[in-house]
């Protein structure tokens, strides 16, 4: 089953809708909390560095009786260097963004953490694309 | 039709009191409820006794199951244990010592306030949330938010405290105390006097394998009548009752808002309705809340002195149950017998999810009728209008894919077809009747 959210960057106010919406499908079909709750935080971090770092985004969500497949799509300045920021505690968040509590520098690592499988690509000045994996 | 369950529940509906007014499907915070036949069902497995719609019902059909009053007789010793709202639930001109008196000439033997223990339960509380793994950490003082965690939020149940709540200490404490004078366990009834269906559950059905020290239950909205009359017909007192009202400030705040979290060290909430508790849980669900040590969730607005068998208006409550608190002391005499108890008496075992099966326990069926009810929910007007008999269209795409429900039981569905041609005006009125009843569909000839 195949769902689609778009994503705004800059607009705090939606951010973590999409992770809302699969935690409550991912509910209804009766997947393990634990793994629930895996899927919630790797779809937040990711759906909220669509918002803080890009200018939009379109979240893809394909949920199998296996596990679910998240596709990331966003247009934006793309991840120059993805060894640093894959390291915990760095951050490219502006200050506006972290005023609002938001780009602590944990999204990625945390991403990849709670992930099964993680895949980044990335062009700067384009966008990025993450492919997270999670078996039920 | 009633639907089995292996949780004991506190509420029944009255099929001959019901006219299937579809009031309490719309207020169920898990969609429980559903009208088939001009009656409210209830799906057992889902409620979580929190009482909503009984609040809704206008001709009471929703009703509590227990009430053991007539029991009280069948002990030879008799102990009433006593929310501090109950106190609250008189005009403030009639006192705490009054009121005690008359519950003695009701047939009890010795009165006691509930929340004597809570004094006990502060320093556990302390203790358990330092150590806690999973912050919040969250009271389950009112089990109707246990339950809803349970059923709705499966992924949270660590967070629950694995602490009694005060009515089962408090009850463990006069059994102890008999038990010392030489009275055999089976003279000693200990009724809890109940602000709500909840604590009801809790008591008769209590979590983990525990058995309840409390033999049976009462509820406060028909002893209130009773204790009322009493003093209005100016019953004559013998003043033989015992009275153990030692209560400090503490223990007649608890159950109000604010009355555990400023107990609490840490950052702590209290957060009361249910949906406010609701919105809250979703936040922390989605691990967006990650800061807070202690949660006080209840689901009653202005927590229990709004509970739903609280017949006083719910702030004069709260606002008499405050104005008591300050001519209390900080602490009482009892906290140190209450305090010779170990923590072992203290604790609950744990609390596993309750989870709902939406669809189908497996998973790959699940992900099928998912997928239909979203298809059946793209053709339903999507407005919540509850004239099919559940909550929201998307309830009633999900009873379809699960129990068969009729598609046409939609209101808009159906006049789209017979405006095609495709379904008659009888057979239409005749899902509206499976629906709604005959009743509403006589007219003044018939």
């Amino acid at each position: 089953m195949r769902f689609e959210y778009k994503v705004e960057g800059g607009d705090f106010t939606q951010a973590g809708n999409a992770a809302s919406a699969i935690k409550k499908t991912l509910k209804q079909l009766g997947v393990d909390p634990v793994v629930i709750k895996r899927v919630v935080v790797a779809l937040y971090e990711a759906e909220v560095n669509i918002v803080a770092h890009a200018w939009r985004g379109v979240i893809y969500a394909d949920i199998e009786g296996s596990g679910i497949k998240l596709r990331l799509e966003d247009e934006g300045p793309g991840i120059p260097d993805i060894g640093k920021a894959m390291t915990r505690g760095f951050s490219t968040a502006s200050e506006g963004v972290r005023e609002m509590g938001f780009g602590a520098g944990m999204g990625l690592p945390n991403i990849s953490e709670n992930a099964d499988e993680f895949h980044i690509d990335t062009v700067v000045g384009e966008g990025t694309t993450l492919n997270i994996g999670i078996r039920f | 039709m009633e639907t089995r369950s292996p949780y004991n529940r506190g509420l029944e509906i009255d099929n001959n009191v019901c006219i299937g007014c579809s009031h309490c499907i719309k207020v169920c915070p898990t969609e429980a409820l559903r009208v088939r036949g001009g009656k409210a069902v209830i799906h057992a497995d889902w409620c979580v006794d929190c009482g909503e719609c009984f609040r809704v019902c206008p001709t009471r059909a929703i009703r509590v199951i227990d009430d053991d009053f007539k029991r009280v007789g069948e002990y030879k010793h008799r102990v009433l244990l006593i929310p501090a709202m109950f106190y609250a639930q008189f005009e403030e001109s009639i006192p705490r010592h009054t009121i005690d008196a008359i519950i003695g000439e009701l047939g009890f033997h010795e009165v006691c306030v509930v929340e004597q223990s809570v004094d006990r339960l502060v320093d556990e509380i302390n203790r358990y949330v330092e150590t806690a793994e999973d912050k919040p950490v969250i009271s389950t003082y009112c089990p109707a938010v246990t339950r809803l965690i349970q059923v709705r939020f499966p992924a949270l149940v660590n967070h629950v405290m694995l602490l009694m709540p005060p009515v089962e200490i408090t009850a463990q404490y006069y059994r102890r105390k008999y038990a010392a004078a030489g009275v055999a366990d089976e003279d000693l009834g200990i009724f809890y006097l109940t602000p709500c269906i909840a604590k009801i559950t809790s008591v008769k059905s209590p979590l983990g394998g525990y058995g309840s020290p409390v033999t049976g239950v009462i509820n406060m909205d028909f002893f209130y009548n009773k204790v009322y009359l009493a003093y209005r017909q100016r019953m004559a007192v013998s003043g033989k009752v015992a009275v153990s009202d030692a209560l400090s400030a503490k223990g007649m705040l608890w159950p109000t808002t604010g009355g555990e979290s400023t107990n609490v060290r840490g950052k702590v909430l209290a957060i009361d309705g249910v949906r406010n508790v609701i919105d809250f849980l979703e936040q922390l669900e989605n691990g967006e809340i990650t800061d807070v040590d202690f949660l006080e969730l209840r689901t009653c607005d202005e927590s229990c002195a709004g509970g739903i068998l609280s017949l006083r208006n719910r702030f004069l409550v709260a606002d008499s149950m405050r104005r008591m608190a300050r001519e209390l002391p900080e602490t009482h005499a009892l906290m140190d017998e209450y305090r010779t108890c170990g923590s072992e008496g203290v604790c609950m075992e744990k609390v596993e999810p309750r989870s709902m099966v939406k669809y189908d326990k497996n998973i790959d069926e699940a992900l099928r009728k998912m997928e239909r009810a979203r298809m059946l929910k793209g053709m339903l007007p999507n407005i919540d209008c509850g004239a099919c008999g559940a909550p929201s269209c998307e309830a009633l795409a999900e009873d379809v894919v699960r129990d068969g429900a009729d598609i046409n039981s939609c209101l808009f569905l159906r006049t789209a077809w017979e405006l095609q041609g495709q379904l008659s005006m009888n057979d239409a009125n005749t899902i509206m009747e499976q629906i709604w009843g005959k009743e509403h569909f006589k007219t003044e000839n018939e």
